[in-house]
């Protein structure tokens, strides 16, 4: 049955247990990616280029493998050739061939006895480089004489005569954009600029690797998907893909920046070379700002067209993103997620993939979504001043709808998007009153939601408790959400299941915990599993009945006839049936592989009050208010951890964080200190309302929660910002010397 | 680098290790001890998640050097529970949600303990405050600031 | 037949054609008949796209079922966080 509208009955969903690995979590027995050793172990440490564009000449290992106790170093050398595409690009990235291509980006590594040896080891490898001219911002990588980083990257969409370092270009839309603008009253255009961010995890990459001269492998890692990492490492180092054999550790927090490979083959190749052995790599802070995760910068152009009462008549966004010295920033994804609240007669979107000598961009929370929103919202609103309009009711007369062609191609099916607004709309904190210097900002937001390669297994105990293994790692939650579907489906209470994330021998290929997918897609896989063992539980029954499978049907955790027809025979319970199942025919299990469909998008709409500092500038969140469409909340105390935490990494992207490079094309600011996130004492608490359109294509109406609330804050607070201090600061972050000097000029003008 | 012997407390039980003198608190305490639920979050004490009292003082391990150690007395999140009952903080941050991906939340609580040891009736503010040094990047802070309020409401009462 | 509705950027590789009739009942065949028509747009193909099939994004299901009357749209490939 779709369960397309809100059902109260259920008994399980929709209420708040205890998460079953909280008790570990609490006592600190929970073991992350640094908390693993086994035994033989060495300690792995990684050379670095401190250069942003440098041609490596020669690396002299001699010195460092003279110590006692370091027992092997590894370069490119020690990597197969001849790969192509991404498994080129990901292997380029583990270790760098004939060029450094960032500050930070690995050039060698090392293997020793203990952690201090490898460090010291890791300082004695000589390097010799010669130091290429480097390019960093955006706007100047793109430009036709910039340095060409990586000749030959670009893909099919690229043209003759493009600058050398566009790889990839898109461009799309549906109606006469030139039209819709002719019929507005008001057309403006702007340009807003976003700074590379790090996704910010506490937790650093970790992993134990072990690798033998048989090819066979084993490796702990902290990631939000292990059957990537068996896959990438596999093919960067040329092993046969099952005979390395991967197991997720708890996870610290990822946002989409645990979703690839960095160090993980480094300590794989170290410990082939040093016979067998495992090694253990563990990045400082300053290893993961400088070589991993962060998301693209960006550059947009945007034009609206609105008549005098709100009307939107067309929309154009020209993005430019670089995403380090690989192809891959998420300009794409920006560039659908533009305009996707509205509906739009005329839109036109073109983006360009740029690089530049920065980390390889790994994905990050909603990937593209947040730097979109912020031109795209940021302009709506400085266009809602402009007319003296309500930005929510200019959004809710323009607003998707069931219906509406998106802004990226196809129709909506039910989507929540009104509905988001409309309860933003009537929240206190909409009309709460506003003193000096502070100011209201509205924003909305989209992601797609994904699904992807899933498979899960659940099986039924001896004495009728049931487990779920799946391939998602719980980053925030997940096993409370997925025993909470699978003990509503089975009629048992939520403490007899009992859901282990498993290692990549255990089930078919998982992709990870990504794109806002474990509860949508590895819920449905398990409730689809679950339904495949009560199907057998039931024949069981019918068996010992003496009747059709089909007489007989699943009740509340049991067996019993169908109807009166079916023959008289008290229900028999999930516990009797394990009971017995050794001598009924064995094992009792589901199982789920597949790409389940049904994926269900999702909106947000955020209200934000922040007071602006006038003689400093410093901007200070007063309240904030977080509206999202989940679909379904399974468990809404997790869902309301999504929605509050989105909206603070928001914050961070908002108003502090950004990649500081100087001149040499250096990272400037690679420890928390000088790459600041928000700390407790930056913020109120955060309002959340869960709004609950139910997706039709889950079992219980899950759309999927992780990714769209960190798209509206940036432009909310922007659009705050500009209420409270009478500036519009179109250059992320609005840090207070920026604001102030927005202050000051415009003070001056 | 020849190793130091170091003789101290932690969690109530008498230990001793081999230090390095190089390797700080954070290092001998997971590396030595076996006691990895302090966790190393950035090295530089600007994370919290190393948190642990030192003679009841709240300091990052990562910034004391474990010959420090000697003749103190450690307390680490492994200590918190009085066997198997839980700190009422502990149970509080379950019951709230206030974890999601937990790496945090092992330094949160010993920071929090330290704070309702020396005030038991911390304003929302106050809190807000004494974790500034503790990073989350999942939650946003309202859950736990609301966990940890929750507790010490509990504990006055219980006390 | 069913009609196979392509980004603009992709009308350099089909003739200046945006929406394509193709012979298919599933995913996997109507771009196969899309290639089959206009071979430029393999590459684009193979790097991975998402497809849209009434309003629901999907990155692999070669054997996800169209009717001749399904809205069907290519889109870059989609990946998440």
């Amino acid at each position: 049955m779709a369960k397309d509208t809100v059902n109260t009955e259920y008994k399980l969903v929709g209420t708040r247990p205890n998460r079953p690995d909280g008790l570990d979590k609490v006592t600190g027995r929970a073991r992350y990616g640094a908390d693993m050793s086994m035994p033989g172990m060495l300690w792995g440490a990684v050379v670095r280029s401190p250069h942003a564009h440098a041609k490596i000449k020669k690396i002299d290992a001699s010195k460092a493998l003279a110590l006692d106790g370091v027992k092997a170093v590894v370069t490119r050398d020690d990597f197969p050739t001849g790969l192509t595409g991404e498994d080129w690009n990901l292997q380029e990235n583990s270790m760098a061939g004939e060029v450094a291509l960032y500050d930070g980006h690995a050039v060698a590594a090392v293997a020793a006895t203990s952690a201090l040896l490898a460090q010291q080891a890791a300082e004695l490898i000589e390097v010799e480089y010669e130091v290429l001219p480097h390019v960093i911002d955006v706007d100047d990588a793109i430009k036709p004489d910039a340095p060409a980083i990586r000749p030959g990257a670009a893909d099919h969409s690229v043209s003759e005569g493009f600058p050398p370092n566009v790889v990839r270009y898109i461009d799309y839309g549906h109606g006469d954009v030139e039209a819709g603008f002719e019929a507005a009253d008001l057309v403006m255009e702007k340009t807003y600029l976003t700074e590379a961010t790090h996704q910010g995890y506490i937790e650093p990459h970790a992993c134990v690797g072990q690798l033998g001269a048989d090819g066979k492998g084993e490796m702990w890692v902290c990631t939000q998907g292990h059957w990537f990492i068996r896959y990438m490492s596999s093919a960067v180092l040329g092993l046969d893909v099952a005979q390395l054999r991967v197991t997720a550790s708890e996870i610290g927090g990822g946002f989409g920046g645990k979703t690839t490979i960095f160090m993980e083959p480094l300590a794989l190749a170290l410990s082939k070379k040093s016979g067998g052995r495992p090694v253990k790599i563990v990045m400082s802070r300053a290893e993961v700002l400088r070589a991993t995760g962060p998301t693209a910068s960006a550059s947009m152009d945007v034009k609206i067209g609105m008549t005098r009462d709100g009307k939107m008549t067309a929309g154009k966004a020209v993005f430019r993103m670089q995403g380090g010295a690989f192809p891959g920033a998420p300009v794409d994804m920006a560039l659908d997620c533009a305009f996707a609240p509205y509906d739009l007669p005329a839109v036109y979107h073109e983006g360009f993939d740029v690089l530049a000598n920065r980390p390889k961009a790994a994905a990050y929370r909603a990937p593209g979504s947040p730097m979109a929103a912020f031109a795209v919202e940021s302009l709506v609103d400085e266009m809602c001043r402009e007319l003296g309009l309500d930005p929510i009711d200019v959004r809710l007369k323009n607003g998707a709808r069931e219906g509406t062609k998106a802004s990226y191609g196809p129709t909506y099916n039910r989507i929540g998007l009104v509905e988001t607004l409309e309860a933003a709309k009537a929240h206190p904190n909409y009309s709460a009153p506003l003193g000096p210097n502070q100011g209201r900002g509205v924003a909305s937001g989209f992601w797609f939601n994904y699904n992807g390669d899933t498979a899960v297994s659940m099986a039924i105990a001896e004495d009728g408790t049931a487990q779920v293994s799946v391939g998602t790692p719980d980053i925030g939650g997940s096993r409370a959400s997925l025993a909470m579907m699978v003990g509503e489906t089975l009629g048992v209470p939520y403490d007899k299941v009992r859901v282990n994330v498993v290692e990549t021998g255990a089930l078919g290929i998982n992709e990870p915990t990504h794109g806002s997918r474990a509860t949508f897609a590895t819920g449905k896989a398990a409730v689809v599993a679950t339904e495949q063992a009560i199907a057998e539980m039931c024949r069981r029954a019918a068996a010992e009945w003496g009747i059709e499978p089909e007489a007989v049907e699943w009740v509340d955790g049991s067996a019993q006839p169908a109807g009166p027809n079916a023959g008289k025979f008290p229900p028999m319970t999930i516990a009797e049936i394990a009971g017995k199942m050794s001598t009924t025919g064995g094992p009792i299990a589901g199982h789920y592989e597949g790409f389940p469909d049904g994926v269900g998008v999702s909106f947000g709409t955020h209200v934000v009050d922040v007071e602006v500092d006038p003689d400093t500038g410093k901007t200070t969140v007063l309240r904030y208010l977080v509206v999202q469409d989940a679909g379904r909340a399974i468990h809404p105390a997790y869902v309301e951890g999504q929605y509050q935490g989105g909206a603070v990494q928001g914050v961070g992207w908002a108003l502090n964080e950004e990649y500081v490079y100087g001149d040499d094309g250096r990272l400037q600011n690679a420890t928390f200190l000088d790459y600041r996130v928000p700390v407790a004492s930056d913020l109120p608490m955060i309002d959340t309302v869960i709004v609950e359109v139910p997706n039709p294509g889950h079992p219980y109406g899950v759309r999927g929660v992780g990714e769209t609330g960190i798209a509206p804050p940036l432009p909310a607070i922007a659009n705050a910002v500009a209420a409270a201090s009478g500036q519009r600061l179109r250059h992320l972050p609005m840090t207070p010397p920026k604001v102030l000097a927005a202050i000051q000029a415009g003070q001056d003008g | 680098m020849s190793k130091i012997h170091v003789s101290t407390i932690v969690n109530g039980d008498a230990v001793e290790f081999l230090a390095d003198p190089r390797e700080t608190l954070l290092d001998c305490l997971r590396d030595h001890l076996g006691l990895t639920g302090s966790k190393e979050g950035c090295g530089t004490g600007d994370c919290g998640a190393c948190s642990v009292t030192i003679d009841g003082r709240l300091v990052s391990s990562c910034l004391v050097l474990g010959v420090e150690a000697a003749g103190k007395t450690i307390e680490t999140i492994e200590g918190m529970a009085d066997g198997a009952e839980l700190h009422p903080l502990q149970r509080k941050f379950i019951e709230h949600a206030a974890l999601q991906c937990g790496f945090c939340t092992p330094g949160i609580l010993v920071a929090a303990k330290a704070l309702l040891e020396e005030n038991p009736d911390p304003s929302e503010s106050e809190i807000r405050y004494w974790l500034a040094g503790n990073l989350c990047r999942c939650t946003g802070y309202d859950k736990i600031v609301r966990a940890v309020m929750d507790a010490a409401a509990e504990m006055r009462g219980a006390a | 037949m069913v009609e196979i509705n392509l980004w603009s950027g992709l009308r350099r590789f089909t003739d200046g054609e945006l929406a394509i009739e193709v012979e298919a009942t599933t995913i996997g065949e109507a771009l196969d008949a899309l290639i089959a028509k206009h071979p430029g747009l393999a590459p684009v193909i193979e790097a991975g796209i998402s497809v849209a099939v009434d309003g629901e994004i999907t990155t692999a299901g070669r054997n996800i079922p169209l009717r001749p009357d399904s809205e069907v749209y290519l889109m870059r490939r989609l990946k998440g966080g």
